[in-house]
């Protein structure tokens, strides 16, 4: 089934820019991500988008719909209604660089930060022995495609551009958890995660979760495990005792 | 197939940035704090209508320091009764607090049940968002110039929500105690049973389930540890406390507004309303 969609498509730069009304045509079985391409062939041929897969695995099409961040691939048109207007902008979160486009290297800053995986100086790679149920907790982060819908929702960054300085965002104080839930991790990475990347900015509202196209419980197995970490090295005195006692480091 | 282009006259002017938030400098000029089109705003206010509604209820049950007890039972907002000036046969577990305490016997031990949940996982997602407005939704601009989270005093306080899940466990065993009470007749006599047994019963069993489903209960049972290969018992408690976990929300909504139920049942019982229906 066709029919004729009006689209509203956030245009321009870091300068200046506005929403810009299209009607476009529909197909059945089409994503928001085939609308844009068709944009482009038929009305805006300079209209600029980042996509890669089409398939919900590279994380290059994050954009916002209706101001709800998503992945324009995997935004299918059919949880639209034909009258409904579909607004499309790029993320709020990060600086513009034209259209659809945004600049994320705020990401890949912090992911620089984050101290890397850190094995046994004893153990050569290819000597690494875990059993399963060691590492598949941490296995659902790795999930992870990087598309930043989370870093974009995350209200820390999102509302507060000044917080991006000590707030690492999700995505990467996950990556922390992931670290120093696995087995063979050598580093303590608790009080880094608080007072490094901003584990104590975070307060649960969950959006992050509820925007990850991997469907990675962000919040309640990642951030909360870690702030209970934090919790054991910071805020408990009984733990702190209990190790001094039991002599554990 | 298609229409041609044109620029939309509303949105057309192209504000400056405030430099705050999403209309920071750099950030795609968008004038609207959301260009959501559901009702964002609806589960926040249901949210928050409960949750006041809850907390108006319980201060004034709290503070009104009667109808609290219907032989055998103990509504959970005053248990355990812990001062002399509680109603004959309602303190089970002694009345260390003298008549010098001038306030209902409930403010002496409800702080315990009222700081697990304020410092639980799940509410503080629900306050934050209803009442705080820290984000009022996900993708929604939030209101405040600046934003600490939960690094400073008070809400760093937080960290300590284990401690009020210590005494949660106790509140369960108690609550558990309460109920298994209600197995006697308005004489004392064992072996009976009504519809507040059964309510209390239902509420210990809910009490336990929301505490065994939090978080920090979590964490304890198995998710400090880095092997669990190590330590299968706790892996397996680990496990078992995780899928709870995953239905912590719910438990936590539902456990609430079972605690209103139950006393509000007692609450009518011991007004004289209407009498218990006895079973046996």
């Amino acid at each position: 089934m066709t029919y004729s969609a009006k689209f509203r498509v956030w245009r321009g730069d870091a300068e200046a820019g506005d929403l810009q009304d299209f009607t476009v045509e529909v197909n059945e079985g089409e994503v928001v991500l085939d609308i844009i391409h068709r944009l482009q062939a038929t009305q805006a041929s300079d209209l600029a988008v980042r996509w890669n897969c089409k398939a919900g695995k590279c994380g290059s099409c994050s954009a916002e719909v209706n101001g709800r961040p998503r992945l324009l691939c995997m935004t299918r048109m059919s949880t639209f209604t034909e009258a409904e207007t579909i607004t499309v902008t790029p993320m709020r979160a990060f600086p513009v660089i034209r259209d659809l486009v945004t600049d994320v290297s705020f990401n890949y800053q912090k992911a620089r930060e984050v101290p890397a995986f850190a094995p046994p100086a004893d153990l050569a790679p290819g000597e690494y022995r875990m059993q399963q149920i060691d590492v598949q907790r941490s296995q659902e982060f790795r999930k992870c495609i990087e598309c930043f819908l989370c870093q974009d929702t995350c209200h820390v960054v999102r509302d507060h551009e000044e917080n991006k300085q000590s707030f690492a965002g999700p995505r990467f104080l996950m990556r922390i958890a992931e670290l120093d839930m696995h087995p063979l991790d050598t580093l303590d990475r608790k009080d880094q995660a608080q007072d490094e990347f901003g584990l104590g900015m975070c307060n649960i509202t969950k959006c992050c979760t509820e925007v990850c196209p991997e469907h990675i419980k962000i919040t309640d197995n990642a951030l909360i495990p870690m702030k209970e970490r934090v919790a054991d090295r910071k805020y408990d005195p009984l733990v702190w005792l209990g190790n001094k006692i039991l002599r554990r480091s | 197939m298609s229409g041609p282009v044109t620029s939309s006259a509303e949105v057309s002017q192209t504000p400056e940035p405030t430099g705050r938030g999403v209309l920071a400098p750099g950030r795609p000029r968008i004038p609207a704090r959301t260009l959501r089109t559901d009702r964002w705003w609806v589960p926040q206010l249901i949210t928050g209508t409960v949750l006041g509604l809850f907390a108006i209820y319980a201060t004034i049950r709290a503070f009104v320091n009667t109808d609290y007890y219907a032989e055998p039972y103990l509504t959970p907002l005053y248990s355990p009764c812990l001062s002399t000036k509680c109603v004959p046969n309602s303190s089970d577990f002694g009345t260390p607090i003298g008549h010098w305490f001038p306030l209902s016997p409930a403010i002496i031990i409800l702080i315990f049940p009222l700081g697990f949940r304020l410092t639980c996982y799940y509410y503080r997602k629900a306050y934050y968002r209803a009442f705080w407005l820290s984000p009022p939704a996900c993708a929604v601009a939030e209101p405040h110039a600046a934003y600490t989270g939960e690094t400073r005093f008070p809400l760093i306080l937080q960290n300590i929500h284990r401690y009020f899940w210590y005494v949660a466990m106790i509140f369960s065993v108690i609550l558990t105690y309460d109920a298994i009470l209600g197995f006697r007749d308005q004489h004392g006599r064992w072996g009976h049973m009504g519809l507040g047994t059964v309510i209390l019963l239902v509420n210990a069993a809910l009490i336990w389930a929301y505490t065994l489903s939090c978080h920090s209960c979590r964490h304890i049972t198995g998710g400090r540890l880095k092997h669990f290969s190590k330590h299968p018992a706790r892996y397996w408690a680990w496990t078992q406390v995780s899928k709870l976990n995953a239905r912590h929300m719910q438990l936590a909504w539902v456990s609430l507004v079972w605690l209103v139920v139950s006393d509000l049942y007692i609450l009518l019982l011991a007004h004289g309303s209407f009498d218990d229906p006895r079973f046996f």
